[in-house]
């Protein structure tokens, strides 16, 4: 218990925290958009990888490190455009074109790649985003190395919760959001296009996903690797019911994942010796399944999620 | 979802195959089939596929590959190089054992050399691995005589026999010149995950190890951003990371390949354990050090051990128990 409490107290395992939740943040932002407005988004997984995978490669053809993340937005709609045509106009079955566009986006990457790459000995590196150096305030005591040395898009992923939530809550856009994934007849008799809404909902979401694979080939690594998502979009699948579809509460899911991996990481370390390592690694995962159980008994499904609509019909 | 991935999969293979076998007109070379888990870029796989590109571009061998083959489906590419006449399959069964021995057996004329834990199966099932433990132990005896702090951090992807025992050589190398060193030990079970590998390599540090072994992608890039040095394992990363990594134990895959395939051509191949082939002895594994960032006492040690490790006068010990953190 000490050794959890010393560990608690360290700046360095609060960054740490914040490093592994910056992924999430964008993931479970972009899901929630996407389940907010009736859609569920299982392409999450794929759309990761696209995203990692474009931002690298722009970057590493010289669009620049901002270049590479519009690049990996861009892709990243394109897929959630491809997801919201099946599913809002056509009213195809959710899950199963979400695992599609998974399989298809995960597979067009690597496809790519290696196309780009044939005979690499180890995939080319480029120099990724740098903690940003804030004067005074990277000084600071503890805050200093948990806020103040991240990279720049960390501060993006902070920025995209508070916009997200304004937008959600305090804009007529966001009404219409909301309305389209509770009762799209209701914005239908207001004139508005369900479709529209829904789609661009989709749309945006996904590119905001793709941020988050971005972030892990050009902030937190410099370099794509097959694989190397690793099941963090499905993670934010979870966190998005955890959080109760509200940004506020996703923001706190993912920093609590992150902290669970970091601290699993630590008590590895150290207590390796008696208890088995994987005991440690499917610590997270398990303990974000106690918090879903906890937290999802008070959820507040979006009324209309799963549930195609079509104009004229009732 | 399995079934369109599967589908997906052989459809791929298939025209892979038949646009690799079309290109293909030498009949007199040995024909060569590699199939590996991971994409070619990872560390221990990019040894066998550069010690066969070498045995192709000598003009030895055919070679075709399959990279990024999920163990569930392995063993169908397996029989499917096999229907198409491979006379040499080389891959890594750490994930099939038992199925990739029933594969050989209903090929049995054609020949298997496959990466494996375990014993190899008459008539045509042969195994091999990255025994370079011998390096290993002189990388360890460099990290050793380096860290201040006489705590080293380890980051590993999973402990099976084959990383254990490279781990337990380069602790056993560190202690024998600091015999108070300490290790700190954390596995990240995944061979392929550079961000989880840093983030450990980065607790590790925070923890005050300031030397990293960096078996896994990743370590490395953590221990340039906080000055700390590194020890690389099976592949050269140090151009990647100059003035970090102090020495790394080098797996060459040559020996391995070339004496397969010549016994393949003479027809004189059968099962047996290749693993002596990645001795340093043979050839199979090497010790580079960077000498301007250690003493030249450690250096002349390291090379005195070295020295004796070739005529076979010092035996590292080999010992594939999971290694857990001092503490």
């Amino acid at each position: 218990m000490i050794d959890i409490l010393n560990i608690l107290l360290t700046d360095s395992f609060w960054a740490a925290s914040l490093r592994i939740a910056t992924p999430l943040i964008f993931g479970v932002l972009g899901a929630l958009i996407c389940e907010r407005s009736g859609t569920l988004n299982l392409g999450i997984e794929g759309i990761f990888v696209v995203g990692a995978m474009c931002g690298w490669m722009a970057t590493w053809l010289g669009a620049g490190l901002w270049g590479g993340i519009i690049v990996a937005f861009i892709c990243g709609a394109f897929f959630g455009l491809i997801h919201a045509v099946l599913t809002v106009p056509l009213g195809l079955s959710q899950h199963v074109s979400g695992l599609g566009i998974t399989l298809f986006a995960t597979s067009v990457s690597y496809f790519t790649y290696r196309t780009a790459l044939p005979d690499v000995a180890s995939p080319p590196r480029i120099e990724p985003f740098q903690p940003l150096d804030i004067p005074v305030l990277s000084d600071l005591p503890f805050v200093g190395l948990v806020l103040f040395q991240q990279t720049a898009l960390t501060w993006l992923a902070l920025l995209m919760v508070v916009l997200v939530w304004y937008v959600l809550n305090r804009t007529n856009l966001g009404l219409a959001i909301k309305a389209v994934g509770d009762n799209p007849n209701s914005v239908d008799a207001q004139g508005l296009s369900v479709y529209a809404i829904r789609m661009w909902a989709i749309v945006i979401g996904s590119a905001l996903m793709a941020l988050g694979g971005a972030f892990l080939t050009m902030s937190a690594f410099d370099a794509f690797f097959f694989g190397m998502v690793n099941g963090r979009g499905w993670v934010c699948i979870a966190l998005v019911i955890f959080a109760s579809w509200r940004p506020g509460k996703a923001l706190i899911g993912a920093l609590l994942f992150g902290a669970f991996d970091a601290l699993q990481v630590r008590l590895q370390t150290e207590m390796g010796a008696f208890v088995p390592g994987q005991v440690f690694l499917m610590a997270p995962y398990v303990l974000s399944i106690v918090a879903l159980v906890i937290a999802a008994r008070s959820a507040d499904y979006p009324r209309a999620l799963l549930t195609p609509w079509f104009k004229g019909q009732r | 979802m399995i079934s369109i991935t599967r589908r997906f999969l052989l459809v791929v293979t298939l025209a892979c195959s038949s646009v690799l076998m079309a290109s293909a007109s030498y009949a007199d070379k040995i024909k060569v089939a590699a199939i590996y888990t991971l994409p070619v870029e990872q560390q221990w796989i990019s040894r066998i596929h550069k010690a066969l590109n070498t045995a192709a571009s000598r003009g030895d061998i055919e070679y075709v590959y399959s990279e990024n083959i999920a163990n569930t489906d392995y063993e169908r590419v397996m029989r499917e190089y096999a229907e198409q006449g491979m006379q040499l399959i080389v891959g890594e069964v750490f994930g099939l054992e038992r199925a990739a021995r029933k594969v050989a057996k209903d090929y049995p004329d054609t020949a298997f050399l496959m990466g494996s834990s375990f014993t190899p199966v008459a008539p045509n099932f042969s195994v091999f691995d990255n025994w370079i433990h011998e390096p290993s132990y002189l990388s360890g005896m460099v990290a050793g005589a380096a860290t201040s702090s006489n705590l080293i951090g380890m980051v590993g992807g999973y402990a099976i026999p084959e990383v254990n025992r490279l781990m337990h050589a380069f602790m056993d190398g560190a202690r024998e010149v600091n015999p108070d060193v300490k290790f700190l030990v954390n596995f990240i079970d995944s061979w392929y995950d550079p961000p989880k590998a840093k983030e450990s390599a980065f607790a590790m540090m925070d923890a005050g190890a300031d030397v990293m072994y960096a078996e896994r992608f990743g370590v490395s890039d953590a221990a340039v951003e906080r000055g700390v040095k590194a020890i690389g394992n099976v592949i050269d990363t140090s151009g990647d990371y100059p003035g970090t990594i102090m020495a790394s134990a080098i797996w060459h895959m040559e020996a391995t390949i070339d004496k397969a395939v010549s016994r393949v051509a003479d027809g004189s191949f059968e099962a047996a354990d290749y693993g002596q082939y990645s001795f340093m002895a043979y050839g199979g594994g090497s010790l580079i050090m960077d000498e301007s960032l250690m003493s030249s006492e450690t250096a002349a040690a390291v090379k005195a051990r070295e020295a004796e490790i070739l005529d076979g006068l010092f035996r590292v010990n080999v010992n594939d128990a999971r290694p857990t953190s001092d503490n």
